[in-house]
């Protein structure tokens, strides 16, 4: 079953940018295991919040594009990954060995299956 | 529930008498049992929730005219497998979405335990504990999954365990069902390595329907005791089914065994609340006090204390001593340091206050309470009002101590509670 962990940091500095990640190689060693682990579907890691763009279409088709969103949120979607385990309980462990788990918060999203 | 069938675990088997109400006492021993089994055996709670209510349904027609069979569990068992297998045959799509399920478990563990045995029921319940209080559900619904699947309970009863109108209920249940096939939270029992995080949860779910059932959050009465002796029949059954050195599951029992011990003495004769220095312990429950004095050094024993073996000895105190007067309070005061570092809570820090009061006298109790007194989670808990009523009244400050029994007054939730905070004021108002 594919789930998709959405990593998200814990705060945004004040020009919208988002803290560097702590410990580069800690990624780097999660980012392997998670490849020889042979779960891997995909992975993303999100460009700075201040190059979002966000569209909506309103009823009539008019097309609104604007900056941001800056979001009173404190907390901001960094990168994914989706993978393919059994189950929630192995899908939360891979989460926690996430290092964004421990910088922010890991969110666990099984995908819809239709 | 009777407290013989509150104590005695296991019925299964050996039960082969007529109809009548003793059908209800296998029904709702048998139901976690049966349930659990079907949900390992399927994968599916709600075919196995559908599946076990058309085997129960069959006995109530079949056993008052048949009698009970010899073994009334394998009996349920194999008639809700078939009615399982008729319902699957009638719609594909889930018995496809089953199959694959199956598929996929038998590969991610071995399939030899799974027994074809028709007279076996192989006890899937502990598996069933960890799914309905898995921490990646809500509190709250945890504590009704666990009702509903291992307690046996109907939508309605567990929508008045927790005092919401029955369709609020089977909402609430249905989305955690929902979550539990979508999200494939799995029908396991953690690895030891998961056991120090995953069993808290559970023992919490437990605990929680026993102090809903020993002080009701509101209402007319002050007791559920129905929902406190099913906490701890599944106390029980948890304490039977995991491994011994798991010595908070002991403590738990140990806890809900020497607090019900006093349940026959919590109201005074006109229906209000009776506090530890005036209950008649000649009336306490020396059965469940011995049994509970034996699981709370079983807890204590092996390894650092855990929360509910620290709580089971502080009650295992209470219960030993022949008043209030010669409670062991300095030891209790040493115990509530422990608690204090185990689960830091301003809840666990009044109690502490308390006994410090026992120990050392109101004045020193009553700075305790006042360095509590800007802790968010005390200011709707009359019980904080009530003590710090009662060391101002020993104090002899009486204007103070009636103003705060009328604080407690306005946030007690139950009558017996009310009757009592009542009856204070009233002694302190008329004394002259």
């Amino acid at each position: 079953m594919k789930y998709m962990l959405m990593i998200y940091a814990a705060a945004v500095e004040a020009d919208g940018t988002t803290p560097e990640p702590g410990d580069f190689g800690a990624w780097v060693s999660y980012h392997k295991a998670v490849q020889d682990a042979g779960i891997m579907v995909s992975s993303e890691s999100l460009a700075d919040l201040v190059t979002a763009t966000t569209v909506q279409v309103d009823e009539a088709g008019a097309r609104t594009v604007t900056d941001g969103p800056f979001t009173e949120s404190r907390e901001v979607l960094g990168g994914f990954y989706v993978i393919d385990v059994p189950d929630l309980d192995a899908a939360l462990d891979w989460a926690a060995r996430c290092p964004g788990a421990r910088e922010g918060a890991v969110v666990v999203r099984p995908v819809a299956e239709f | 529930m009777s407290d013989e069938q509150a104590s005695g675990e296991e019925m299964s088997g050996e039960r082969t008498s007529g109809a009548g109400p003793r059908i209800e006492d296998v029904f709702r021993e048998e139901h976690g049992r049966l349930l659990a089994a079907l949900a390992r055996r399927f994968g599916d709670l709600d075919l196995a929730e559908e599946a076990a209510a058309d085997a129960l349904e069959a006995a109530v027609t079949r056993w008052p005219v048949d009698g009970v069979p010899p073994n009334p569990g394998g009996w349920l068992m194999t008639t809700a497998r078939r009615r399982a297998v008729d319902r699957l045959r009638r719609d594909r799509a889930l018995a496809v979405r089953l199959a694959i399920l199956q598929v996929e478990a038998d590969r991610a563990e071995s399939s030899s335990e799974t027994s074809h045995d028709e007279d076996h029921v192989p006890d899937e319940r502990l598996r069933l504990f960890f799914t309905c209080a898995h921490p990646a559900l809500p509190a709250d619904d945890r504590v009704a999954l666990t009702l509903r699947f291992l307690g046996g309970l109907g939508t309605p009863e567990v929508a008045r365990a927790f005092l919401v109108p029955a369709e609020t209920m089977a909402k609430r249940l249905t989305r955690a069902k929902k979550k539990i096939v979508e999200a494939r939270i799995p029908f396991r029992v953690p690895g030891a390595d998961e056991l120090p995080d995953r069993l808290p949860v559970v023992l919490q779910a437990l605990y929680s329907i026993f102090t809903e059932g020993y002080a009701a959050s509101s209402g007319p009465g002050l007791q559920r005791v129905d929902l406190a002796e099913e906490a701890l029949r599944l106390a029980r059954i948890l304490h039977n089914l995991l491994p011994r050195e798991q010595r908070e599951t002991a403590g738990l029992l140990a806890l809900m065994l020497l607090v019900h011990a006093r349940r026959e003495t919590r109201l005074d004769p006109d229906g209000a609340l009776a506090l530890l220095d005036d209950q008649d312990r000649a009336r306490w429950d020396r059965d469940m006090i011995d049994e509970g004095r034996a699981l709370t050094v079983a807890a204590l024993t092996g390894g650092p204390p855990g929360p509910y073996g620290v709580q089971a000895a502080i009650a295992a105190l209470h219960a030993e001593a022949p008043d209030v007067a010669s409670t062991d309070w300095p030891q209790i005061v040493l115990l509530y340091d422990v608690l204090l570092t185990l689960t830091p809570s301003p809840v666990v820090a009044l109690n502490r206050a308390v006994a410090i009061a026992m120990r050392d006298g109101p004045e020193e109790g009553l700075a305790l309470l006042d360095d509590l007194r800007d802790e968010p989670k005390l200011r709707a808990h009359h019980p904080y009002q009530a003590a710090r009523a009662d060391l101002l009244d020993r104090l002899g400050r009486r204007t103070e101590a009636a103003s705060a029994y009328r604080a407690a007054l306005e946030l007690a939730g139950t009558e017996p509670e009310r009757a009592y905070l009542r009856s204070r004021l009233a002694a302190l108002e008329n004394h002259p």
